[in-house]
């Protein structure tokens, strides 16, 4: 079986999600994670 | 010599999810201190689910990143989060599940202490595996981005009122060293802790309750099973259906029938048991007959 039959999706999609993780830092968005996971999340341990 | 290899297997990857928990989770201080971890470091998402209010935590779980995105009212919807859970889920699928998740291993500890009433599945397993997907769109997608409040801003519903990895990684240890956030304990809490106790108590019982039956970044993995690179195959000119590998399967997964269910979650258990070595890593396999 060629590589490309065997491993065709998912080449597809990891190549979808390098340009989806491109075009999101590109747009701020690493800064947004980086800005919620750097302060305390009150939801996330229960008390917000 | 066999016996031996499997069991080595085993311990490798009890040794991997611990080595790989400490990496992720290494900010010692943090539970000292009842604080957590504000380094640039955290902009980068874990491919487990690691909440990143643990105070340990050195980046940032993947399920919280996806909703604090949408949950943003500039953003419609997470690329950044959904680019990293394609690359990592079409090289890997639901590996990360069986050899990097923190709270997967949690529940794989309890599992191994002896209990009375072990059982492969919990009645209603059939219709109960789809509740993952229920809570992936709905608590993970829908809500974050339809209930909004005054300012537009949404809430992360599945960290709110669901995950327990948040409950045990972040809340108790912040809790039990900080006495501040501790006079803030109240309803939310209490049902968290509860679910959270049900599920540790579950997995006695069976293995992995949480990622067999609630865990949307498990469900994510999953369907990534049959197309990943990192995925099963089954060598049928050896197979014999005799079934030892379902027998052997903590998820209690027909192997030879479904080498890549999006319930498998990779840990190995049935290639080790196969009296055939019919079980192959279909990457290593290319690799051997390339060789």
């Amino acid at each position: 079986m060629s590589v490309w039959k065997k491993y065709g999706a998912a080449m597809l999609l990891l190549g979808l999600g390098v340009a989806f993780l491109a075009f999101g830092v590109g747009r701020g968005e690493a800064e947004v994670v980086l800005r919620k996971a750097a302060n305390l999340c009150m939801e996330c341990i229960g008390l917000g | 010599m066999g016996k031996l290899l499997r069991r080595l297997r085993r311990y490798l990857r009890t040794a991997v999810q611990f080595c790989f928990t400490a990496l992720t989770n290494g900010y010692a201080a943090g539970f000292a201190r009842g604080t957590i971890w504000k380094g640039a470091s955290k902009q980068f998402c874990v491919p487990g689910l690691n909440c990143y209010s643990c105070p340990g935590a050195l980046g940032a779980c993947p399920i919280g990143s996806f909703q604090a995105v949408l949950s943003d009212r500039n953003y419609h919807f997470a690329f950044y989060v959904a680019g990293f859970l394609l690359v990592v889920g079409a090289l890997f699928g639901r590996f990360v599940c069986g050899w990097l998740c923190p709270f997967g291993l949690v529940q794989d500890l309890l599992h191994r202490i002896p209990f009375p009433l072990k059982r492969k599945k919990l009645p209603g397993d059939r219709w109960l595996k789809y509740l993952k997907y229920f809570i992936l769109v709905g608590f993970v997608v829908v809500l974050p981005l339809t209930v909004l409040d005054i300012v537009g801003q949404g809430k992360p519903w599945f960290c709110k009122y669901i995950c327990p990895s948040g409950t045990l990684f972040g809340g108790i240890p912040l809790l039990a060293a900080n006495p501040g956030l501790r006079a803030a304990l109240g309803w939310l809490f209490t049902w968290k802790a509860a679910l959270l106790v049900v599920l540790l108590v579950l997995s006695l019982v069976v293995c992995r309750p949480f990622c067999r039956y609630l865990c949307p970044l498990g469900a994510i993995y999953g369907l990534f099973n049959p197309i990943a690179f990192q995925r099963f195959s089954i060598d049928h000119s050896r197979c014999t259906s005799c079934g030892a590998c379902q027998k052997a399967c903590p998820m209690d997964i027909p192997v030879h029938q479904h080498p890549n269910s999006p319930d498998c979650i990779r840990c190995g258990v049935c290639r080790g048991t196969c009296p055939q070595d019919a079980i192959y890593w279909t990457i290593s396999r290319s690799r051997k007959k390339a060789q």
